[in-house]
């Protein structure tokens, strides 16, 4: 089984709006000061069961899939993986609410989304393989490039939703960006300009409590991240981003009324990153172990495992099924990311503009007559022998 | 722009003075007519039609979503245009001057700049991007840059500047129908230059990339561009006095650079001035003496000479003339081109 064979989240379509719980439209500004959450609550009850199920399938694939790309970074396949492990409720829950139209804008680590929105996971890595920096046609798949430098990429979600707005589609862009991208000025700006444009943006702040080693409490003063949002004139909302099930009704929300022209929305769900920043950092020196195992009581896999068997919606061969998935998911991506990426160096040139400028056709040239004479040197070599 | 020139060119159309202003506002009208994905985006553009005037009209004809005030911030303007030019639209970002666009500098440099090469091609960003740039009319602190050498060395922009009415009409047009991005920078000092021009038959520019010779002459070649177009040109016709019929360049465009163009003027006259504003510490003109050291050193009579602006932060209004290259300059610059070596 190849991996593109499997079913991406791209099929899957939620029955819209939530019907669990009524949406205020319009929505209040302040966030409630608890965090939002479902699993363990009497609002679970009304969940759509479909959905829970499929959110605990591509749970443990996403896991699953943190788990391998990781070790291919041991393996030198890839250069680098910023692991979304502890993560996975909120990756999976924002590429699930998007309808196939509508647009996401991840950061860099953010590959798991776009592999559950349906992107090739080869693909996707790319740019941490360090063989392409986009693998993908974004228009094709409507996710852009993931994006390295820190929150420039909201401005781009809030010109595209702008942008359809003005064609009249209704199209839904959601941006990601963690907690430390909220100081970045792009941020600020992006807020500011889809709440004056009343653009169709959902931002997603994915509060995992460290920039790279810098603790949210050095990031920011504000109550919390949710509550930046006042100040633009959107709705923001804390979220547990644990749990799955509420970070997607919350997003689901902030979707509908975005697509109904209710504009932006500010969603913080708080959540830990398991990992290091990267596989190059090392977090023993800014973080305890104790707060890590805590986190680990609170995992996003696990809580949903725990109440969907109390519930009797998934028994051990449920879970046995989607371990399964998950393994065949990661022997394909294994299989394939074993293999070495053929490199064109004459494409260096290729698409800098859309013609090439005559100091690029030299350069180009240049180029490539130094391959000619690497090549005859091989041969010349070999005839040697 | 091309066929918009074509097409109009088959009209008859009396010539009236038109100034540099006046031809920009009309490129943006006509691209935006013709053109219903072209949009316009700035701080200032819409009501007041520009603090230069140069959109005036445009939000009254193509209404707020086609000419839009926005919020002031320059990096959302940009990154937004980003966004917009994702989905399919042409945008043409105003940054007012010159050093009001730094803040705008990550979304150019890391993302305008780079789309096309990091997507592999798949999505080009035909974004213009308009910068009123250089000195001479006495702007306070921060309204007189010259920072075109920032854009220069990013690759995957255009760099292109217009330095006459015909010009600023036809470079504009070919901006925004380009589907690169182009950094467009307008030599503010010329906004209110004049030339007979009729906006019905507008003259053929051509694509983006061409320089053209504005003075033929045998002496030597004078290679500048935008704001010190007229100050070479005033150059050339004092130097005749002194007996040196100088040759004059204009680039029109800084990235892709006319390498033919200067090449095959300087390899005539055997020696050049490039003349710009902009601090020539790592500036344009080191770049193009270097590029015609090495396409016509056996060409040379004389080291590739350079008249720019000092290396100094832009100075307050009251001394800006000290500091901008004028005629005196450049003719002091052609005297000291080793003339007494031919003899």
């Amino acid at each position: 089984m190849t991996v593109q064979e499997l079913p991406g989240a791209a099929t899957y379509r939620p029955t819209p709006p939530p019907a669990w719980k009524p949406i205020t439209d319009p929505a209040p500004l302040l966030p409630d000061p608890e965090p939002y959450r479902v699993l363990g609550t009497d609002a679970i009850a009304d969940a759509d069961p479909e959905l829970l199920l499929r959110l605990h399938a591509e749970l443990v694939r996403g896991r699953r899939y943190n788990t391998q790309a990781t070790a291919l970074t041991k393996q030198g396949r890839l250069a680098v993986y910023p692991s979304s492990t502890g993560q996975e409720a909120c990756e999976i829950a924002a590429a699930l609410v998007l309808e196939e139209r509508d647009w996401l804008f991840p950061s860099y680590r953010d590959t798991l989304a776009a592999v559950a929105r349906g992107l090739d996971p080869v693909e996707a890595l790319t740019l941490l393989r360090g063989d392409r920096h986009t693998g993908y046609d974004p228009r094709e798949h409507r996710i852009a490039p993931l994006c390295t430098p820190l929150a420039t990429q909201l401005p781009h979600a809030v010109g595209l939703a702008h942008a359809a707005r003005l064609k009249g589609d209704d199209v839904v862009a959601l941006a990601m960006v963690g907690d430390g991208g909220t100081s970045e000025g792009d941020f600020h700006e992006a807020l500011n300009f889809a709440a004056v444009w009343k653009a169709p943006v959902v931002f997603l702040v994915q509060n995992n409590g460290f920039a790279i080693s810098v603790p949210l409490a050095k990031q920011t003063a504000a109550p919390s991240l949710a509550h930046k949002a006042v100040g633009y004139g959107m709705p923001g909302r804390l979220v547990d981003g644990n749990d799955a099930p509420a970070v997607h009704q919350v997003l689901s929300e902030a979707v509908a009324r975005a697509r109904r022209g209710g504009g932006p929305t500010l969603i913080e769900a708080v959540t830990y990153r398991m990992e290091a920043h990267t596989n190059a950092d090392d977090a023993t020196r800014y973080r305890v172990d104790s707060e890590v195992e805590a986190w680990r009581a609170h995992d996003p896999v696990q809580l949903l495992e725990r109440e969907l068997t109390g519930r009797g919606l998934l028994d051990d061969e449920g879970i046995a099924q989607a371990k399964e998935a998950a393994e065949r998911m990661a022997a394909a991506l294994r299989d394939r990311m074993n293999a070495d990426p053929e490199l064109a160096p004459m494409d260096l040139f290729t698409h800098v503009y859309a013609e090439q400028t005559s100091q690029l056709r030299e350069q180009a040239a240049a180029l490539r007559a130094e391959l000619d004479a690497e090549q005859d040197h091989e041969h010349s070599a070999e005839e040697g022998r | 722009m091309t066929t918009a020139a074509t097409k109009a060119g088959a009209r008859t159309a009396k010539a009236k003075p038109a100034t540099m202003a006046q031809a920009l506002g009309r490129a943006l009208r006509d691209s935006m007519a013709e053109d219903p994905t072209v949009h316009v985006l700035g701080e200032d553009v819409g009501t007041l039609g520009g603090v230069f005037r140069i959109t005036d009209g445009l939000a009254e004809e193509f209404g707020d979503d086609r000419c839009t005030d926005t919020p002031l911030a320059e990096a959302g303007i940009l990154g937004a245009a980003v966004g917009m030019a994702m989905y399919g639209l042409r945008p043409v970002v105003e940054m007012q001057f010159d050093a009001f666009a730094y803040p705008a500098f990550e979304q150019l440099m890391s993302h305008v700049a780079k789309m096309r090469n990091r997507t592999g091609g798949a999505m080009p960003l035909p974004i213009t991007v308009r910068v009123p740039y250089g000195g001479g009319i006495g702007g306070v602190e921060h309204h007189s840059d010259s920072s075109e050498a920032y854009y220069m060395a990013t690759p995957g922009l255009h760099v292109v500047t217009p330095a006459t009415v015909e010009d600023a009409y036809g470079l504009l047009r070919a901006s925004i129908a380009s589907d690169d991005p182009v950094v467009f920078l307008e030599p503010k000092r010329l906004y209110w230059s004049k030339a007979d021009w009729s906006p019905e038959a507008p003259a053929e520019v051509g694509p983006i990339g061409k320089a053209v010779v504005r003075r033929t002459g045998r002496s030597a070649t004078l290679i500048t561009y935008g704001p010190s177009l007229p100050v070479c040109m005033e150059a050339a016709e004092a130097a005749v006095a002194e007996g040196w019929d100088l040759e004059v360049v204009d680039l029109r465009s800084l990235v892709p650079f006319d390498d033919e163009t200067v090449a095959a003027s300087v390899r005539r006259t055997g020696r050049a001035v490039v003349v710009h504003e902009s601090p020539g510490f790592g500036g344009p003109g080191g770049e193009i003496a270097a590029r015609i050291t090495e396409r016509c050193f056996h060409h040379l009579e004389a080291p590739v000479l350079r008249v720019a602006g000092f290396d100094i932060p832009y100075p307050p209004p009251m001394l800006e003339r000290h500091h901008l290259p004028g005629v005196d300059r450049v003719l002091d610059a052609v005297a000291r081109l080793q003339w007494e070596a031919d003899s």
